[in-house]
């Protein structure tokens, strides 16, 4: 008696594999030769070539094989995969780019050191960014405070509550959401500082950036609080308890780490934000520890005044400062991640 | 014998605490709408003056310039909007032009070609580079990517330009709306692309199967299901970063050469933008001219957020659409 023994005739065996690599050598052999031996020149004549050379040999072969359609098809996948690789390759580029530039710029000196008795234009080892990191610690832990309360309960109400508002706020969330930074910045000019305080201070750009979290802090707590069962509620509610014990002792613990994420997400989103400190923070250059008096530095102020002041220590200075905030945006990414991938409800 | 006790209340009526938390909630959840009135309200009441001086030439008109007397006192003014309209307009198609095939492109990929792990990473990618600050992708667009976006840029030139719209005269192609464009487009993909992935992977799986079933191939496959189904949602997608482009403003302002002159000529060094005006206009502004700067924002917020709207409504529709 003989068994069937399973085959999968989908899989690609050695001879496909090495057929690929030999079309995959073949096209780059004559890519490299066009760009040799025609006027066309550049990085961009490569990629482009490349791809439409192997497009077409792949469409060719799989028509030789099997007939039109699969010949559209084995072109449409190579042209897909070309545009796949050219999201990637900015991203790339640009993280390569500041750790190449900003390495320069670190230095031990510059956690310690805040701008006061520096100017960009200066030697590297004078002065530092302390300042700006201060700076953006503290708008960002007052945006915070401000932003979490607000964008958590808009978030309960879409999903506990469900009133009549449901439907316009969630629009009006997603409108707020595509608020310009700049118009928030000039919205708190114009209603606090102007008729009020008069003077810039850090905790006005916390104000700006307040608004430009709120929406992100909303939305992704909403889709949490979603995915918490509805039995969880309901149980709560069997057990005798309030809509508000339920809530506050069920639902919130329960949603406890997507909400974090949502928290970071938001940190992640406004850590950066350049335009509204513009206008609103003044950008001091000395350690300020009150967000209520004085101007304050921030990470995004001090890359924007170092590169606008144009000299090449300058520069190397912007990218130092880039290279401080992109390992910050990137800390509290991952930590969102990694958070927000463990399973939401126990 | 023991007494029953009495019977409990059955009620329908929330507790005083319960109604203590529906009001706070509700206070908060209308919070958003507080703001949004109150951005409109302000920067209304601040431009207003301007937008009732100007009238209709705030927005078609293209100088800016303020002229003052020995003490301070406005003697002319023209405050017209039109240049950075068109400049904002322009980069921002640009970006979006430049940025939806790829998009598009990269979400199907993700959805119907990636292996798992490959998908994973770059979906993690693509959030990364959606958190990154603008600040960054203006600085490095300026010093990274323009010579090889002015390089493109003289390409599109030397075979397309005898199309007015690629036209460049004077021979000046550095910090042209088309760089800010190329700069915006990589800004927004995240955005596109996040919004068709989701769309993309709603599409139903019976229809695929089906589709398969008949013998179609991949491509077949999503030319028939995928892209019918997801239509309307990548349009929506693609207006949401148009309004993202719309607003950028420190990306945009380093990158691009900003002249108070109507110029619809792609690749030419000269364009504006809404958002970068402001940036320019404030350090040096009096008070007079800052509230031609409200005006202005309370233009482009308008603009964003009509934008933004549209691109909500479609995106909801589609989920219901679909044949």
């Amino acid at each position: 008696m003989s068994t069937v023994k399973p085959i999968s005739p989908w899989k690609a065996t050695p001879k496909d594999r090495i057929r690929d690599l030999l079309i995959l050598l073949a096209t780059a052999g004559a890519t490299y030769l066009l760009v040799e031996f025609t006027p066309l020149k550049g990085k961009l004549a490569y990629f482009l070539l490349f791809f439409a050379l192997y497009a077409l040999a792949t469409g060719v072969l799989s028509f030789l094989k099997y007939g039109r359609m699969t010949a559209k098809d084995s072109a449409v996948k190579v042209i897909i995969s070309a545009g796949a690789l050219l999201t990637v390759l900015p991203i790339v580029s640009i993280l390569a780019t500041i750790i190449q530039k900003g390495y320069k710029g670190i230095k031990l000196s510059i956690f310690t050191n805040d701008m006061s008795l520096a100017t960009p234009t200066d030697p590297l080892s004078n002065g530092g960014l302390l300042h700006a990191i201060v700076g953006t610690l503290l708008l960002v832990s007052v945006a915070l405070v401000m932003s979490v309360p607000i964008g958590i309960l808009t978030a309960l109400y879409l999903t506990e509550i469900k009133g009549k508002f449901t439907k316009p706020i969630r629009f009006l969330v997603q409108a707020m959401s595509g608020v310009p930074s700049i118009v928030a910045g000039l919205f708190i000019l114009s209603a606090v500082i102007y008729p009020i305080t008069k003077a810039n201070s850090g905790f006005m750009g916390s104000l700006a950036l307040t608004i430009l979290m709120i929406p992100t802090v909303a939305r992704t707590s909403e889709e949490v609080l979603n995915l918490i069962p509805q039995d969880l509620r309901e149980a709560g509610t069997a057990l005798g308890g309030t809509q508000w014990r339920t809530v506050a002792m069920i639902v919130i613990p329960a949603a406890r780490s997507g909400l974090i994420t949502a928290v970071i997400l938001g940190v992640a989103r406004i850590a950066g934000e350049t335009a509204p400190l513009l206008l609103l923070t003044g950008g001091g250059d000395r350690v300020n520890g009150n967000p209520f008096n004085d101007p304050m530095g921030s990470l995004p102020f001090y890359i924007w005044k170092s590169f606008n002041a144009g000299s090449e220590e300058a520069i190397t200075r912007a990218w130092a400062g880039l290279l401080v905030l992109v390992v910050l945006v990137l800390i509290l990414f991952t930590t969102a991640r990694f958070l927000s991938t463990r399973k939401v409800a126990r | 014998m023991t007494i029953a006790p009495a019977p409990r209340e059955i009620t329908t009526r929330p507790r005083r605490s319960d109604r203590i938390f529906r009001q706070v909630v509700t206070v908060g959840g209308l919070s958003s709408l507080a703001i949004l009135g109150l951005i409109t309200a302000f920067l209304g009441y601040r431009g207003f003056e301007i937008l009732w001086n100007e009238g209709l030439s705030f927005i078609t008109g293209a100088d800016w310039t303020v002229s003052y007397d020995e003490s301070n006192n406005v003697v002319d003014s023209n405050f017209g909007l039109g240049a950075m309209l068109v400049g904002t307009i322009l980069c921002a198609f640009v970006a979006v032009v430049i940025a939806l095939p790829i998009s598009v492109a990269m979400s199907l990929f993700l959805n119907f070609y990636a292996p798992q792990w490959l998908k994973k990473i770059l979906v993690t990618v693509i959030d990364m580079m959606a958190a990154f600050p603008s600040i960054l992708f203006g600085i490095w667009g300026f010093l990274v990517l323009m010579p090889s976006a002015e390089y493109w840029g003289k390409l599109i030139n030397k075979y397309l330009g005898w199309i007015p719209f690629f036209e460049v005269n004077p021979y000046i192609f550095t910090r042209s709306p088309f760089v800010a464009g190329v700069v915006l487009a990589i800004m927004i993909i995240p955005i596109i692309t996040s919004v068709s992935r989701e769309v993309f992977s709603q599409a139903p799986l019976d229809r695929i199967q089906a589709a398969y079933a008949l013998g179609a191939t991949r491509w077949a496959m999503i030319k028939a299901v995928v892209i019918p189904h997801g239509r309307s949602g990548v349009i929506g997608g693609a207006m949401l970063g148009l309004g993202r482009a719309m607003g950028e403003t420190v990306a945009v302002y380093t990158v691009l050469n900003i002249v108070f002159q109507i110029n619809w000529h792609v690749l030419l060094g000269a364009g504006g933008n809404v958002a970068s005006l402001i940036v320019l206009r404030f350090g040096e502004a009096t008070p007079y001219e800052i509230k031609a700067l409200m005006a202005a924002g309370l233009v482009l917020f308008g603009l964003t957020l009509l934008v933004n709207a549209l691109a909500d409504i479609i995106i909801k529709r589609t989920g219901k659409s679909g044949k």
